[in-house]
């Protein structure tokens, strides 16, 4: 008896040792969010950076209906929004606010998408997969749509706009510079992802696993699957308003903008690129997509497009997303075999990143060709300025294409050889 | 006299014009081991999605420990003590063994849908899991994803998950459905531990199992119950073999 | 009276166009269980289509031809994208077409930049066909209703009167058993999504002139499309018809009667507070009814969610 005790401590402690009750990577993640601001110091940065988080916390609380209930949402932006705008009727409740400390805000914009949830939730959570799909859709539009109407609530076409410095001072601080933004947004980040993911290991957050995969056998567990769904639904409403109230801070106005289906989508896009199977997936894409919108926009005219294409070849080839990715090497790793791929991966990976970066030259060339004004021939690619129009620049572009793209599907049979071999316990390494 | 665990009166279910169950009246007493068993396409499925909500009875009631079930939701019904197995195997694929068995506590230790309790902190929870793995002989397995497990493995878990929350009534359908002959064996011999002073329900084809583990059967033909006894009496029953040989013996004479 | 007349027409003019795009996409889930995000993606690439064969070979060639290429461009969707992503469910299913959805506005805006086109209705039909009570009814809008109606009635007659009919009918509720009887039913499932973007497409060409050729039109009408199916119950063609007509001529006329919620909140005993500018209700005093004519659909389809969910003819099984 006291044997099954010990073996069942050890057991507990080996799947509590392995994140949560160990508070390392939370402890690694506060050092890397302080320490950034000393790496990244211009306030572009930081504005990129804030952004990122903000969008960590909306692509979270995303996950929590998408990944962890199979609940898929193409109305969440609502609850942001709505959060958001709430805290900036609260910035502009004058007298109020100046004996109100800003840090506390967020709070209040989680109770507003909470609330918000709550409503829609009694009735869109009776039904799963592509009916609460669609319910969502509707309700989603049905709001943004009367946001341009309900002029009191949410400002009418110019939003709402407040100033966030009209706060209590907290510890002296009244939030004029990005930094004190900065830290404040990271708090807030980082305390959301912590309880986000402490609710996935409660009671509720197991079975919203269990209702997602199997929800006939979760109701003879003695749970109503509709039930779950719904708690779920509430909970993310809550961490979605804490992302909107972060952008209201930030950005100190809120408009039609943030309640709309496309706001919806890309939270949608953000989080599937990331990944939906795993808790840190949503993180990954907010980061990597941030990067690519702010970094990208100002290379290219055409990042939506390679946005979407990048969204269609996820779903498609590696529906798992970035976080699948990384963590389809975990075997590998842990037989010790990963510096195996390493070789294989530069051979396949490298000539086919230049390879596509060569279509990308000719599609930016098409585009500049088709679309530019008349007479300006000039157009300039990865640092090189050249004349569209002429014939060299294409047959460059064609054959990096052509030989980038033959090459890595050359090498990739033996890489294909090499992830095998990694996978395979014992042998060779 | 105790209400019987489970009793059904007149129970008749239609799809559209087809009648599937045609009026069913049966007892089944308080820990007693009962087999359904009958041919293909008897209605022995759609008996027990009558029984626990699946399916709306189109006449007729069932009542568990003498309460009526009518208009009560599969969860609700859960909850009253009575759990059931699926013939395709009803599993959590993407969670592992421990996980699956753990769900299956959840409720039973009171937990609802609370959000203020950290699963992995609860002796109770994770102990009672594994006390569980150990009687259905996967604690070897327990990190497992579900969806990996053999076949066998997986019908042993559905048995588990199913039993897990306590119920007093278990049902189980077609448990060693495809089964080799020495996992039949394994789970015959797992059925009974498990089931030890409970009601049991089992749809079977197996006739070794049935007459292994029943202390009564019920023979199901075309949405009816013809008879029900001991299993040597209901073997004997000139009805039953009729059932089952029918014309073969017609042919023979 | 006249104008009740001239409001019909248009909402039927709306409306039947709704059920060309609505019909295709219920045909579409009602088979295969994937609800096409794409749908109206499919009906804008038949509008660009058409316009840019028309620059080349007149209205009546993009007419007829843009809707194979759009059928054609489905089926390949379909067999090349759609069938890979089947395997992993039903979500992903659903965020691939709309990952497509989202592709296809950026491949259109690459080719043809973000205004709108020129796309305009063919000069033989550019006159009016007649007037009523001073409103004037162009020849162009007779010709979409008959263009629709001709197509539905084909459509019924393929769906129910011929062989390959049957089939279709038979494989949208199982699919298993048509294929144990040894129909392609990889093929018909094709086919059914070729034809049913092609639909789309048709509805793009005759669209396109009256309600713009621009990358945004597609967002435009797909989120009505999707409530349009909604109200009318997923998976039931007759739904889809009676819900497109019902929006078609609810927005119509709520566009054209400029009915005020004051007078309504006053017929029915409440008064006009003071000072209306202050008031925290004071969106809802000076609501219009041209305002909300485009929610009203999103508002339709929130009751019947909430108080009749498998929508107004659909089957209980979603």
């Amino acid at each position: 008896m006291s044997d099954q005790l010990t073996t069942s401590t050890s057991k507990a402690g080996q799947q509590g040792g392995a994140w949560v009750l160990s508070l390392t990577p939370w402890i690694v993640a506060a050092i890397l969010l302080t320490a950034l601001p000393f790496i990244f110091q211009s306030n572009s940065a930081l504005t990129i950076m804030n952004q990122m988080w903000i969008t960590v916390v909306f692509a979270l609380a995303y996950n929590m209906l998408l990944g962890q209930g199979g609940m898929l949402s193409f109305g969440h932006a609502v609850y942001a929004g709505v959060g958001g705008f709430a805290c900036m009727h609260i910035m502009n409740m004058s007298d109020f606010f100046a004996s109100f400390p800003l840090p506390v805000l967020p709070v209040f914009g989680g109770l507003f998408g909470m609330g918000l949830a709550l409503i829609v939730g009694s009735f869109s959570t009776r039904s799963a997969g592509t009916g609460f799909a669609m319910i969502s859709l509707g309700v989603g539009e049905l709001i943004a749509a009367c946001s341009v109407i309900i002029v009191a609530f949410f400002g009418g076409e110019e939003g709402i706009s407040g100033d966030r410095t009209y706060a209590m001072p907290f510890f002296g601080n009244e939030f004029l510079q990005q930094i004190d933004v900065y830290y404040l947004t990271s708090f807030w980040v980082l305390l959301s992802a912590a309880l986000m993911y402490l609710w996935s290991r409660t009671p509720v957050g197991r079975m919203a696993n269990a209702v997602r995969d199997n929800p006939e056998r979760a109701e003879f567990l003695g749970y109503s699957a509709r039930w779950v769904r719904f708690y779920s639904f509430v909970a993310s409403g809550f961490f979605a308003g804490i992302s909107g109230a972060l952008f209201a801070i930030n950005y100190e106005i809120l408009t039609e903008e943030n309640l709309n289906a496309a706001s919806s989508g890309v939270i949608l896009l953000v989080t599937f690129l990331g990944g939906v199977g795993f808790f840190f997936g949503p993180i990954i894409g907010a980061v990597v997509f941030t990067l690519v919108q702010t970094v990208l926009s100002l290379q290219t005219e055409l990042w939506a497009f390679y946005a979407g294409t990048l969204f269609v070849a996820t779903v498609m080839f590696f529906p798992g997303g970035l976080a699948g990715l990384l963590m389809m090497h975990v075997p590998a790793y842990r037989m010790g075999k990963l510096r195996s791929l390493l070789v294989p991966y530069l051979k396949t990976l490298l000539p086919g990143a230049i390879g596509i970066l060569g279509l990308c030259a000719l599609v930016e060339m098409l585009f500049h060709v088709r679309h530019a004004s008349t007479g300006d021939h000039e157009m300039t690619l990865f640092w090189i300025t050249f004349d569209s129009h002429t014939l060299l620049p294409w047959i460059v572009a064609g054959m990096i294409a052509v030989l980038g793209i033959g090459a890595a599907r050359m090498t990739a049979p033996s890489l294909k050889d090499a992830w095998d071999g990694a996978n395979t316990p014992g042998g060779a390494s | 006299m105790s209400a019987p665990a489970l009793e059904l009166t007149g129970l008749k279910k239609s799809f559209g014009k087809a009648e599937i169950i045609r009026g069913i009246d049966l007892e089944i007493g308080k820990g007693e081991r009962h087999a359904i068993i009958g041919p293909n396409g008897a209605g022995k499925s759609t008996l027990f999605n009558l029984i626990t909500a699946r399916f709306h009875a189109t006449e007729g009631t069932v009542k568990l420990h003498g309460e009526d079930l009518a208009g009560l939701r599969p969860y609700e019904i859960n909850r009253k003590g009575l759990s059931r197995s699926f013939q395709i195997t009803n599993i959590f694929p993407k969670m592992s063994v421990f996980e699956n068995v753990r769900c299956a506590l959840l409720w039973v230790q009171g937990y609802k849908y609370s959000f203020w309790n950290l699963v992995q902190r609860s002796r109770a929870l994770n102990d009672g899991a594994d006390a569980i793995l150990e009687q259905i002989n996967l604690s070897a397995r327990r990190e497992v994803p579900a969806g990996m497990l053999s076949y066998a493995e997986q019908r042993a878990l559905e048995i588990g998950i199913t039993i897990a929350g306590g119920a007093d009534v278990i049902m189980l359908d077609e448990p060693t459905a495809g089964m080799s002959h020495s996992e039949t064996d394994y789970i015959t011999d797992l059925i009974m531990k498990v089931t030890e002073g409970k009601t049991l329900v089992m749809v079977e084809h197996d006739m070794g199992v049935v007459f292994n583990l029943a202390d009564r059967i019920s023979v199901l033909v075309y949405g009816e119950i013809i008879a029900t006894g001991a299993p040597e009496a209901v073997r004997g029953d000139p009805k039953v073999q009729e059932a089952y040989l029918g014309a073969a013996l017609e042919a023979e004479h | 009276m006249e104008l009740i007349l001239v409001n019909l027409i248009d909402g039927l003019v709306t409306g039947l166009l709704l059920f060309m795009l609505s019909a295709g996409l219920t045909l579409i889930f009602s088979m295969m269980g994937v609800l096409n995000f794409a749908h109206a993606s499919f009906y804008m690439l038949g509008a660009y289509f058409a316009y840019q064969i028309s620059l080349a070979l007149g209205f009546w060639m993009g007419l007829l031809i843009a809707p194979l290429i759009v059928g054609v461009m489905g089926a390949g969707v379909e067999r090349y994208g759609l069938r890979r992503v089947h395997q992993y469910g039903h979500v992903p299913e659903l965020i691939f077409t709309f990952g497509l959805a989202l592709l296809i506005e950026e491949l259109v805006q690459f080719i043809w930049g973000k205004n709108q086109m020129a796309y305009s209705a063919p000069e033989i039909l550019n006159f009016t066909a007649f007037a009523i009570a001073g409103n004037s009814i162009p020849a162009y809008k007779i010709f979409m209703i008959f263009t629709s109606v001709a197509i539905f009635i084909g459509l019924l007659y393929i769906l129910t009167k011929t062989r390959v009919g049957m089939i279709i009918q038979a494989a949208l509720s199982y699919p298993r058993t048509v294929e144990a009887l040894g129909h392609n039913v990889p093929l018909i499932f094709m086919g059914v999504f070729g034809v049913g973007t092609a639909l789309a497409g048709v509805a793009g060409v005759i669209a396109g002139p009256v309600l713009g050729t621009f990358p945004g039109m597609a967002f435009v009408l797909g989120s009505i499309v999707f409530v349009t199916i909604v109200i009318g119950g997923l998976g039931s063609l007759w739904g889809a018809l009676v819900a497109s007509l019902l929006i078609g001529w609810i927005t119509t006329f709520a566009k054209s009667y400029n009915i005020e919620m004051e007078d309504i909140l006053n017929g029915i005993g409440i008064s006009t507070p003071e000072n209306l500018s202050d008031s925290l209700f004071r969106d809802l005093w000076s609501l219009t009814s041209p305002q909300i004519a485009d929610i009203l659909p999103y508002i339709l389809m929130v009751l019947i969610l909430i108080f009749r969910p498998a929508g107004l003819l659909g089957k209980r099984e979603t």
